[in-house]
């Protein structure tokens, strides 16, 4: 895994001295991670890199992941529908479920950072701690919260007003709380297996190994297979536009241990596909990142349909290696693309598809785009970035309400 | 020609920590209200961070609230003079606070219909605040010379501070003053004062300075 300094080519020397100028402040503090999941979705992806990078800056960082049955990871993936706006209806025995197992973490864990940084709802119980340990309390949502089913939101908030502080991943997922609310963006990290340059020949074996035709152009959605996604509407927006232009689609991604939901979703859209040969659906097992990359190095187009986003990092990815992006204008997509400039945002299939047919047929276009949308990540969207907010944020939780601080 | 200085210049970073108030305006006159309510750290926010998150754009984008009156409201004419407005003239957030509001009622009076005109849902302005961080950095210069090589290898994040905050929070770390007061330069405190940094990327601004004290020291 690459150390801190192996970022200086990239982010540049004064980026990274300013970065152990912040630790410098933090000496002595312990930081735990809690999530739901080690493997698989964008948390863990951040976390496996964050952890290993604020240590390098002497920072005592640690991660540690909560234990659930299948039944309340279904409890909580329903939970994540509601939060994205589906309408949803929830059992008491679901209810207590999700209580019970919160508080079992709790008895269990040993929570010992001075500050515990809890990650989306499924361990947000973990508060009821506090009273007994103190302690610094982080809650970080990661996911689309514009649209909340009222029942879930007003389930939630009474443990997010317990914190000392709440994370969102864009603007419109604010809400009225009654603890500070912070904005920090995600990011990726430009030295993972699923970031770093790849030679041709790794892109070349790649596109062999599935038998994606490398001399036809190739549109790409890489995510889970889940409805949020809408890999059905990309079917859709591949078909309008095969009728004009040659292409391939490719739908690719990997499952998440805490989705239950991902081998429904990928057989209805096997079954929408219908065998069509130009439409490759790769459900790809988490190990697969090398594969990931070269798909979206070898893309003409990337696509990113999603109908909600938390904040979309297949977005970054994708721009950080200089591609022209179509993207729903939801959730922290518009953080990452300036209309036009750096990427296109649509809202429908149909303009999705004039957009796709636009790309494909005016290369120098969505070259200019992909330029623009490497630099826009490179200095907002990459891991760096990522770690100067945590340690502000750290720093922050002593010196709350105050409008400048001189350290 | 080197010039030895009173008293060192201590080069500073910044950094921003942005905070989202949970408010949002879904027409002008929901946008006029917000800003007279928000904190000025919030003004300062809005005014502000567009210059730094794309800093690589040429030319500049303006500032919040001009870019959501001219692409979400489509309100042109008003989003141009907001875009316009020379924040240089101004010594505090309170005084940009007074002159935002200024120029909405001026618009709402003109065109009171377009003050009610809603934006489609999702697209409203979000208002935010920030909390600001400070610190010193190893770069002190003592003379012309050394002030010219810590010019040229501080972070953009530091030419920021330096040009745009500590005119709001620190007048004796604007370079200007130091390059009048402790060099005791006119010539050079004036070329300084005279750049307008809201008008280029970081990277020219950095650029810029750092050729101004390359030609003083070459005694232009």
């Amino acid at each position: 895994m690459a150390n801190l300094y192996e970022y200086e080519p990239i982010v540049g020397k004064d980026v990274i001295n300013e970065l152990e100028l912040y630790a410098s402040k933090l000496a002595n503090v312990s930081v735990q991670h809690i999530n739901s999941t080690a493997v698989g979705g964008g948390v863990a992806e951040i976390l496996i890199r964050m952890v290993p990078l604020l240590k390098d800056l002497g920072i005592n960082a640690f991660w540690d992941v909560i234990k659930g049955g299948e039944k309340f990871y279904e409890v909580t993936k329903k939970m994540h529908n509601a939060l994205h706006g589906q309408k949803v209806l929830f059992s008491k025995d679901e209810m207590d479920l999700f209580i019970q197992t919160n508080e079992m973490n709790v008895r269990d864990m040993d929570l010992g950072g001075d500050i515990m940084f809890i990650h989306d709802p499924q361990p947000i119980g973990l508060i009821s701690r506090r009273k007994e340990i103190g302690h610094k309390w982080i809650w970080r949502c990661h996911i689309d919260f514009s649209r909340p089913d009222p029942f879930t939101w007003n389930f939630l908030k009474k443990y997010i007003e317990q914190y000392d502080v709440s994370i969102f991943s864009a603007p419109a997922f604010a809400r009225e709380l009654t603890i500070p609310q912070v904005l920090i963006a995600p990011s990726i990290d430009p030295l993972s297996d699923k970031n770093k340059d790849l030679p041709q020949e790794t892109i070349d074996t790649v596109l062999e190994k599935f038998k994606i035709d490398k001399n036809r152009p190739i549109v790409t959605q890489i995510s889970r297979f889940d409805y949020l996604k809408d890999p059905k509407g990309v079917v859709q927006v591949f078909r309008k536009v095969r009728k004009y232009i040659d292409c391939q689609l490719v739908l690719a991604g990997g499952g998440a241990t805490d989705d239950p939901e991902g081998a429904k979703v990928l057989a209805e859209v096997q079954e929408i596909a219908a065998n069509d040969p130009d439409i490759f659906l790769l459900l790809l097992p988490p190990s697969s990142d090398i594969e990931i990359n070269a798909l979206q190095r070898a893309s003409s187009v990337v696509l990113q349909k999603s109908l909600r986003e938390g904040f979309g990092l297949t977005v970054a990815e994708a721009l950080w290696k200089a591609k022209p992006v179509i993207a729903s204008s939801v959730g922290g997509i518009p953080l990452q693309i300036a209309n036009r400039y750096s990427g296109l945002l649509t809202h429908t299939i149909e303009g999705t598809a004039f957009a796709l047919k636009q790309l494909l047929q005016n290369p120098t276009y969505g070259q200019q785009l992909g330029i623009n949308g490497r630099e826009h990540v490179r200095k907002n969207f990459l891991i760096t970035r990522h770690l100067r907010d945590y340690m502000l944020l750290f720093l922050s939780l002593d010196h709350k309400g105050k409008d400048v601080l001189f350290l | 020609m080197n010039r030895i200085a009173k008293e060192p210049f201590q080069f500073f970073t910044r950094q921003n920590l942005t905070y989202l108030l949970g408010k949002k305006a879904k027409n002008l006159n929901a946008l006029l209200t917000g800003i007279k309510e928000i904190p000025l750290a919030s003004i300062y926010q809005h005014t502000h961070h567009f210059l730094e998150q794309h800093e690589y754009l040429s030319p500049e984008p303006p500032n919040d609230f001009a870019y959501w009156i001219t692409n979400v409201l489509q309100n042109n004419a008003l989003g141009e003079e907001i875009a316009g407005i020379d924040l240089r003239q101004f010594s505090s957030l309170k005084d940009i606070q007074v002159r935002l509001v200024e120029i909405v009622e001026n618009s709402i009076q003109h065109d009171p219909e377009s003050a009610n005109r809603n934006v489609p849902a999702g697209e409203e302005f979000h208002f935010m605040g920030a909390q600001t961080f400070v610190f010193p950095t190893q770069y002190i210069a003592n003379d012309l010379m050394e002030f010219k090589q810590c010019l040229g290898s501080v972070s953009n994040y530091s030419i920021y501070y330096h040009m745009f905050e500590a005119p709001l929070f620190q007048e004796k770390s604007r370079f200007c003053y130091w390059i009048q007061n402790s060099l005791e330069d006119e010539k050079l405190a004036l070329a300084f004062k005279n750049l307008d940094p809201y008008t280029q990327t970081l990277d020219n601004l950095k650029h810029n300075l750092v050729r101004l004290v390359r030609v003083r020291l070459e005694g232009k």
